[in-house]
């Protein structure tokens, strides 16, 4: 046998994801991969692995996994606690950015992160591929279906005498408007309208998954040329306005085209962070330019290298130091309740 | 066509080359004369940092690794291949499509043909009577938009969508015509259904079976070529 993760219970909106699947869109077939690509690279670097390695992301609601034919050294990225229920012994705490390595038999119950977060197994998934990705996209039957409760997913053993355990600190994502380059169809907007996108603020509606995520807020009205275009490619962080006037933020597994007027398209150093917008969150919208955008994408990899130099080994007390540090920068993680299911 | 070609930013990753606002052949043949210099001048190394682009009605949209391309160096090299871009026919293969069109499988057969005071046979008649052509790909995983539906077909989609539209359903909306490839949402009127399978990703050489440029000529079969492919 081989060693895995069994998925005891499935949780919600968790999906195999990877750095994504690139170089398909031209039949179709959306990129995938993780919403917040920096927090599953924080998990896999803890883990020993690739930034890109296959992990687990978790939207919604954590899964209850169980370590089989272990042991597995497995690490948490992102505002996400886990919970260790060994086979024999009492339940341990896990703290997100850090690692640790289940023995077989032993329960790992994930939390609710607020915004996204990953788990990493050192080697990364060993599921299947599809068209060079891991990623899952049951819409198309691409990548691991929908996590079921008997399901394996298959992982590398840990090294016999393995690594020390370690932790690091939390990549905390800057606050600030969410930064766009206007366009394509920014005349398809009067400018009152486009003012408007970028002075008021917008609130994260209900409807969010990993398409995109619906916003409220002051209705955009679209100019003489009409809430319709000619089907062009759309990208993930394109904000495509229907006729409703109502912005909608498109996300990792968007289609490859679509028919609405998209007012503005946010950078990509800055799609990490809607992976965290919650429903109700408010949010800005800014301007930059290539630039600017370029500066952006330099500073979010200087702070990922940052974050990484801050890897060392685990000691008994900077566990809830790690835990305090996620609180007090606002992580989401919080310390007044536990946001993990209790054991059943 | 004035203004044309020009170039819109799709972020700091993409850039849609525009070719044109209108759906006709013209502006398509230029989609697919860029689509091969796009290719000509990828394999010759002179596309630094592009990772792939997406042929849709009016244009290509070019992605880009921008941490490995000059934005403006690319910029100006995309324009210049969209004005050097000779319009071509689409070059694609000719595929003949079975579609049964029992109305158990084309539950808006009916409709569609009062809506345009034809009957059902004559619907289904001037539909195969057509070529269609592979406009691009989009909307689910191996989704072929499909122009040459006669004028007196058009309809606009359904004000609702079906919240699940079986994999192989044949479709039209507004001057399109198109199949699905799997089972999803949608607004589409169905007229048929094929045993095709449009989509495999085991095919590494061809995960979809059409592409822009190929044409489609439709073959009338009975429902018995659908049971053995409910099997698949």
């Amino acid at each position: 046998m081989t060693a895995g993760l069994e998925i005891v219970a499935p949780g919600l909106g968790v999906s195999v994801q990877d750095a994504g699947r690139h170089g398909h869109r031209a039949i179709g077939v959306p990129v995938s991969g993780a919403l917040d690509p920096t927090g599953l690279a924080a998990a896999n670097l803890l883990a020993g692995n690739d930034a890109g390695a296959a992990g687990l992301e978790v939207l919604l609601a954590g899964p209850v996994l169980r370590a089989v034919d272990g042991p597995l050294r497995i690490a948490l990225g992102g505002p996400l606690l886990a919970r260790l229920i060994p086979r024999d012994g009492p339940p341990r705490r896990l703290a997100p950015w850090s690692d640790l390595t289940p023995q077989a038999g032993d329960t790992l119950q994930l939390g609710s992160p607020r915004g996204v977060g990953y788990l990493a197994v050192a080697g990364g998934l060993q599921v299947p591929a599809a068209l060079g990705s891991r990623a899952s996209y049951p819409r198309a039957g691409l990548g691991p279906p929908p996590l079921q409760a008997g399901q394996r997913l298959p992982c590398l053993p840990a090294q016999d005498g393995g690594q020390p355990d370690v932790q690091a600190d939390p990549l905390i994502h800057p606050d600030g408007p969410i930064r766009v380059i206007p366009g394509p169809q920014v005349g398809h907007f009067t400018p009152a309208a486009l003012a408007t996108f970028l002075s008021e603020p917008y609130r994260i509606g209900q409807q969010r998954d990993r398409m995109g995520i619906r916003l409220d807020g002051p209705r955009l009205a679209h100019s003489a040329l009409g809430a319709d275009i000619v089907s062009d490619g759309v990208t993930p962080g394109a904000i495509q306005v229907p006729a409703d006037g109502h912005p909608i933020l498109l996300l990792a597994d968007c289609q490859t085209v679509g028919g609405y007027p998209k007012i503005a398209t946010v950078i990509r150093a800055d799609l990490p962070r809607l992976a965290h917008l919650q429903p109700g969150d408010s949010l800005r919208f800014a301007t930059v330019d290539a630039c600017q955008a370029a500066a952006a994408r330099a500073d979010l990899a200087r702070r990922l290298r940052a974050w990484q130099a801050s890897i060392r080994p685990r000691g008994g007390l900077t566990d809830s130091a790690a835990l305090l540090a996620a609180n007090l920068a606002g992580c989401a993680v919080r310390g007044d309740e536990d946001p993990l299911p209790s054991p059943s | 066509m004035t203004g044309h070609p020009r170039l819109l930013p799709l972020g700091d990753c993409a850039f849609t080359v525009e070719l044109g606002q209108i759906i006709e052949p013209a502006t398509q043949a230029r989609v697919f004369g860029l689509v091969e210099a796009l290719q000509d001048a990828k394999a010759a190394g002179r596309l630094p940092g592009v990772i792939e682009w997406v042929p849709t009605f009016c244009g290509v949209t070019v992605h880009v690794d921008p941490d490995l391309a000059d934005p403006e160096a690319l910029a100006a090299s995309l324009l210049a291949l969209a004005r050097e871009a000779r319009a071509q026919p689409g070059a694609g293969r000719l595929w003949t499509v079975p579609v049964c069109f029992d109305p158990d499988m084309g539950p808006d057969l009916d409709a569609v043909a009062a809506a345009r005071g034809l009957d059902r046979h004559s619907l289904i008649e001037r539909f195969v009577a057509r070529e269609f052509t592979v406009c691009m790909l989009g909307f689910l995983p191996g989704f072929p938009y499909l122009s040459g539906l006669p004028a007196e077909l058009e309809m606009p989609r359904l004000a609702t969508p079906r919240s699940r539209v079986p994999a192989g359903s044949v479709a039209v909306a507004g001057r399109m015509a198109a199949i699905y490839p799997w089972d999803s949402p949608g607004g589409w009127r169905l007229l048929g259904r094929t045993p095709l399978r449009l989509f495999d990703a085991r095919r590494a050489d061809r995960p979809a079976l059409l592409a822009p440029g190929d044409r489609i000529r439709w073959q009338v079969v009975g429902p018995e070529a659908l049971s053995a492919q409910a099997v698949r």
